[in-house]
């Protein structure tokens, strides 16, 4: 009998070896090697696999960077795909240290489900898109239309809202997965797809001709977009919060990943602080003085890997916008390294 | 276990296969008893800690998103409830449908199995084989993407005839508003089915009496058809119909086939059609041929001998496995959630994200499901002895 | 008055002529099962209709119009508009590795192709009705081989020494995950479904009744809602820190799951055991675990071998529904590629649905043929 139930057994032996939500992440990181960190399961200059299965995007530099402030390796990363259902789940039950998954910052995610946010690493809000032969200008003109969605996501409730609130009638068509959402739309099953106005630049590019597609003006929603942590860690949601401040304080500073070994040289004491050339800031986050260098150095600051991965001259083609810095008309403003 | 010491002696108690079997039983009631414990226990720490209440009386909440397809009304301000209700009429929509049109097909197919035609009994091989050994989730979905890549937009929608559309937000068709006195044809079908029951059960008596048979046929056909048809002649075609029109992006009016239920419906049915087809078959092989000899040996044609001899002892040995493939369809119908289509686990599914209830859905889930389940086992079981009983 | 010459006497036989062109031949079987009547003839001409307007467009598409060879979608898109492209092979091929493989480390898939050689080895002689030594074999496929299985595919490290680096769950896909789903699946499905079996069969009230209740609750609802209970609510059974990991959780719903169908094939097995040979077994001094090991379980299980067999097909197909949940068995893999925007062209959809049904078809078909050898040689073995 015992020898049957084995492959059983040895099932249980394999799960149960996985994981537990203890309270120092980081020691926990250090001992594995590696952190832990969840994304989309693929969306376009967000976090996105190719077809070797190397992650890109802006919210996977994110974790690169913290990677790179660890360990002083990029690659010292993992990445678990989740659906947005699953996402929050995973992080609550220690299966991913972080979770770098376009995902909003509300109260009630804030307050209620054990999580933090750790920042914002993308002002985002929710946005149409239509087909341009349609004619249509303006999301207030969208009577009547079908409209294909998410479920799972506040953008279900905040369309049912802007149509109902503008007493016009619609008709939802809701998938699982954003794939199947753009597979419909595509195929011409709806007239309008919704979601965050960046997803909606990213999922053109999936389409058969994206250039047949336009967004609307219209924004119907504060999506502000950041990288989330476990309750109960302050060490680890610091190191998360001041890894992404590090890159948004590196791009005000002029500091790239081009430049950053001359500017260890630099007079300016601000830079002197943020790469860790005066003071011991890394030290009270559990890391080494040059943990910002080592993040601009392997992943570049804000700016750049806004550029590389949604910026205007990738095949998104999102401009920086609202997401520019607060010096430059848009609202990204880091507290100081001091 | 206090009363072994009044029992015989120790080793003929380790014997005695009621004692061990007692042994047997109390141990596994106690493993279920203390497994159940665990899991009850658990699952209240673990929702105390992560602050999730518990209960079904949220489903008395606002839903606040839209469904597609909504056969009693709905809007976003309705309930989860209504919106869980809506998605269990849409898996029993689906179902009727797809049991109806599966059984169909799996006939057609089943017979043309057996068919001499070289071509026809092989088409229907390969149809069997290849339906059969493709997932239905697979099936499903590329039936899904190729209706709605295959067919047109709205303005440039198919016209069918007879105010029939065509077009890639789904199939419109005429809608009937019946007027009032349509009510007195609905009460001359009624009146018709119930007369040829009666009928139906006067005529047998007689020709077992007498030997002479009654045309029970057409007098059905003329109670059931002819006299409602009369009746609504005669108050005037209480009728009207009303036509799908375009109207901005989309067809308005009508009666409308979402995509999605299309999709689902014809997968389902092709899927299940495959199975029932190779019940039809075997249940007609399972009939010997000595049967159908003896009938034309008695002097009955060929359509007596199968209505009256084929048929019967055929049903007899394809009901059970045919009740247990219009329970799968039902089940299978679940899969709609892939393809968007609005049922029971697809709405129970946004319900559970919007209100994070996943315990509740599941367990809804269950419910309904088992309740199905179990119904048309036990009215199969009740079916199958008043077959029985017909044997002999 | 007779001339003898106006006589003609056959003195040897008459050589045979062949039968009639007509019967014989293609000509004769085409009469005979194709133009037999005119309602044949008819039947016939309907039949190659539909059967020339079915296959044609799966040749037209996926080969005739088809892009064999081509680095990203501009190969799959039509050149002009209203040029027909048809499969876009050369998609599939790109992809290939991660529809067997899933994101598994490049630098490790060796250790999967070990395991896929070693499933073949140990599968393909214990399939085999004439090979010997049956027992060993089923040993070492049914014990060894999930333990060497298991350590190849997850990884084996001893402390700081490493003999196959760790690899999680989360990056396996593909035809691998769908394998491993159905695999174990049924492996762990069939002692428990043996257990429920003879629980369903015993004289014990209540170890009957909770089989029944068991089964009969497995095989009320659908596999859907049992892989979203193991999903979502298996986590909130657990104590607190305890976590599965999320392929361990599908596995066990997908093994509770298909133990209550399994229990259903060797429960009629076991029934059609006659009772002669329960009789003769106790009989002989058998006690109730030896009787069945010794005498019914071998001659019940070798019964419903197809049983088995086709119950595996079923599970197989089902494998396909973990993407529901979010996970990447090979439909889910194929699925997933489709956001690679390097690829997307309207013909990515169908040609990765082709490819998932052909591989499905090819693995199903099979195995089904292979049950129904099985049910062939297993019923001359029972003719009385």
């Amino acid at each position: 009998m015992s020898k049957k139930f084995l492959p059983l057994v040895l099932g249980a032996a394999m799960g149960v070896a996985a994981t537990s939500a203890s309270a120092a992440t980081l020691d926990d990181v250090k001992a594995k090697g590696f952190v832990q960190c969840g994304v989309s399961q693929g969306l376009p200059g967000f976090s996105n696999p190719d077809s070797q299965g190397n992650w890109t995007g802006l919210d996977v530099d994110v974790c690169r960077a913290m990677a790179a402030a660890i360990f002083d390796d990029v690659n010292a990363v993992k990445f678990t795909p989740l659906s947005a259902k699953e996402r929050f789940t995973a992080l609550q039950s220690g299966e991913i240290d972080v979770l770098s998954r376009n995902t909003t910052w509300t109260m009630t995610r804030d307050t209620s489900l054990g999580l933090n946010f750790a920042g914002v690493n993308y002002y985002d809000g929710q946005g149409f898109m239509v087909r341009k032969d349609l004619g249509v200008t303006s999301a207030l003109e969208l009577s009547g239309a079908s409209v294909c969605t998410n479920t799972g996501t506040t953008t279900e409730l905040n369309v049912a809202d802007y149509f109902r609130a503008n007493n016009m009638p619609y008709e939802i068509v809701a998938f699982e997965k954003a794939d199947e959402v753009v597979a419909a739309y595509d195929a011409g099953r709806c007239d309008v797809y919704t979601t965050d106005a960046s997803g909606l630049y990213a999922q053109r590019l999936k389409l058969t001709n994206p250039g047949d597609h336009m967004v609307l003006p219209e924004i119907i929603s504060k999506e502000p977009l950041g990288p989330v942590v476990r309750q109960g860690d302050d060490q680890w949601f610091n190191l998360v919060k001041w890894t992404l401040n590090a890159m948004i304080n590196a791009e005000e500073l002029g500091v790239t990943s081009a430049n950053v070994d001359d500017m260890k040289g630099s007079d300016n004491p601000s830079v002197k602080r943020l790469l860790g050339t005066e003071g011991a800031y890394g030290e009270n986050i559990g890391l080494t003085n040059d943990w910002a260098a080592r993040i601009i150095k392997h992943v570049g600051n804000y700016g750049e890997s806004f550029d590389a991965n949604v910026g205007p001259d990738t095949p998104l083609g999102i401009a920086r916008g609202v997401n520019a810095l607060w010096s430059k008309g848009g609202v990204l403003y880091a507290p100081p390294v001091r | 276990m206090s009363d072994t010491a009044d029992a015989p002696p120790r080793a003929s108690l380790l014997n005695d296969p009621k004692v061990r079997g007692l042994f047997y039983q109390v141990l596994l009631v106690a493993f279920l008893v203390a497994g159940g414990w665990f899991i009850v226990s658990n699952t209240a720490a673990n929702l105390e800690r992560q602050n999730i209440s518990s209960g079904f009386d949220f489903l008395k909440n606002t839903a606040g998103f839209g469904i597609s397809q909504t056969p009693i009304e709905y809007s976003e301000t309705s309930s989860y409830g209504r919106a869980i209700v809506i998605g269990f009429l849409n898996t029993l929509l689906v179902a009727v449908f797809g049991i109806f049109f599966a059984t169909i097909i799996g006939f057609v197919v089943g017979i043309s199995r057996l068919s001499t035609n070289w071509v026809i009994s092989k088409l229907a091989y390969w149809y069997v084989e290849i339906v059969r050994n493709v997932p239905l989730l697979l099936q499903i979905l590329f039936w899904y993407l190729l209706l709605i890549e295959s067919t047109p937009s709205p303005r440039k929608s198919v016209e069918l005839g007879a105010g029939a559309v065509l077009n890639n937000r789904g199939f419109f068709l005429p809608k009937p508003i019946w007027g009032d006195v349509a009510v007195y044809s609905l009460a001359a079908l009624i009146i018709g089915i119930i007369a040829t029951f009666v009928i139906r059960s006067w005529a047998r008596k007689r020709q077992e009496l007498t030997g002479q048979q009654f045309p029970v046929g057409l007098t059905a056909l003329g109670a059931i058809i002819g006299f409602p048809l009369l009746v609504f002649l005669i108050t005037g075609l209480p009728v009207q119909f009303e036509y799908p029109v375009l109207k901005g992006f989309n067809y308005v009016g009508g009666q409308r086939l979402i995509p999605e239920f299309l999709a689902l419906l014809f997968a389902l049915s092709i899927y299940t059609a495959a199975f029932i087809a190779e019940i039809v078959r075997a249940g007609i092989q399972a009939v010997s041929h000595g049967q159908t000899e003896a009938a034309h040996a008695l002097g009955l044609r060929n359509s007596p001998t199968l209505r009256l001899v084929v048929i019967p002892q055929a049903m007899r040995v394809m009901i059970p496995p045919m009740t247990s493939q219009y329970l799968n369809l039902t089940k299978n119908s679940s899969l709609a959630v892939a393809i968007a289509f609005p049922d029971l686990v697809a709405n129970g599914q946004i319900v559970m994200n919007q209100s994070g209830r996943a315990i509740e859905i599941v367990g809804i889930w269950m419910v309904v499901y088992l309740s199905l389940s179990l119904g048309t086992s036990a009215f199969m079981n009740w079916y199958n002895k008043r077959m029985a009983l017909v044997e002999r | 008055m007779a001339n003898a010459e106006m006589f003609h006497v056959r003195t040897e036989e008459a050589p045979l002529l062949p039968a009639p062109v007509s019967t014989t031949g293609a000509i004769g079987w085409m009469r005979q099962n194709l133009f037999s009547s005119i309602g044949n003839t008819i039947l016939t001409v309907i039949g190659i209709f539909i059967a020339y307007s079915m296959i044609m467009p799966i040749i037209q598409f996926a080969f005739i119009d088809a892009v064999w060879t081509g680095e990203d979608r501009t190969a799959c898109l039509a050149a002009e508009p209203g040029e027909k492209v048809g499969a876009c092979w050369a998609y599939v091929g790109a992809y290939m590795k991660q529809f067997i493989y899933g994101r598994y480390p490049y630098e490790e898939l060796y250790r999967v192709n070990i395991v896929y050689g070693l499933f073949a080895l140990l599968l393909i002689p214990l399939a085999m009705p004439s090979v010997p030594a049956k027992g060993l074999n089923a040993f070492l496929f049914l014990v060894m081989f999930p333990i060497a299985a298991y350590y190849l595919l997850t990884g084996l490290e001893f402390g700081s020494f490493v003999v196959f680096p760790i690899v999680e769950t989360a990056v396996w896909g593909g035809l691998l995950v769908t394998l491993v789903i159905a695999v174990t699946g049924i492996v762990a499905s069939l002692p428990l479904g043996v257990a429920l079996a003879l629980g369903r069969r015993s004289q014990m009230p209540i170890i009957k009744l909770v089989s029944i209740i068991f089964i009969e609750f497995w095989r009320g609802v659908p596999l859907i809602t049992v892989l979203f209970m193991a999903s979502v609510m298996l986590p909130l059974f657990l104590p607190e820190g305890v976590n599965f990991d999320k392929l361990l959780r599908v596995l066990i719903g997908v093994t509770l799951f298909s133990a209550a169908y399994m229990a259903e094939v060797v429960r009629g097995g076991l029934q059609a055991i006659p009772k002669g040979q329960y009789e003769g077994a106790m009989a002989l001094g058998l006690r109730f675990w030896p009787m069945m090991y010794l005498i019914i379980l071998p001659q019940a299980l070798k019964l419903v071998i197809p049983g088995i067999v086709n119950t595996f097909i079923g599970l197989f197909k089902d494998t396909t529904l973990v993407l529901i949940v979010g996970m990447f068995d090979l439909l889910g893999q194929i699925k997933s590629s489709f956001s690679d925007s390097t690829w997307a062209t309207p013909s990515q959809g169908p040609t990765g649905y082709l490819f998932a049904g052909v591989v499905f078809f090819l693995f199903c078909f099979g195995m089904s043929r292979y049950s129904i050898f099985m049910e062939k040689k297993l019923h001359t073995g029972h003719k009385r």
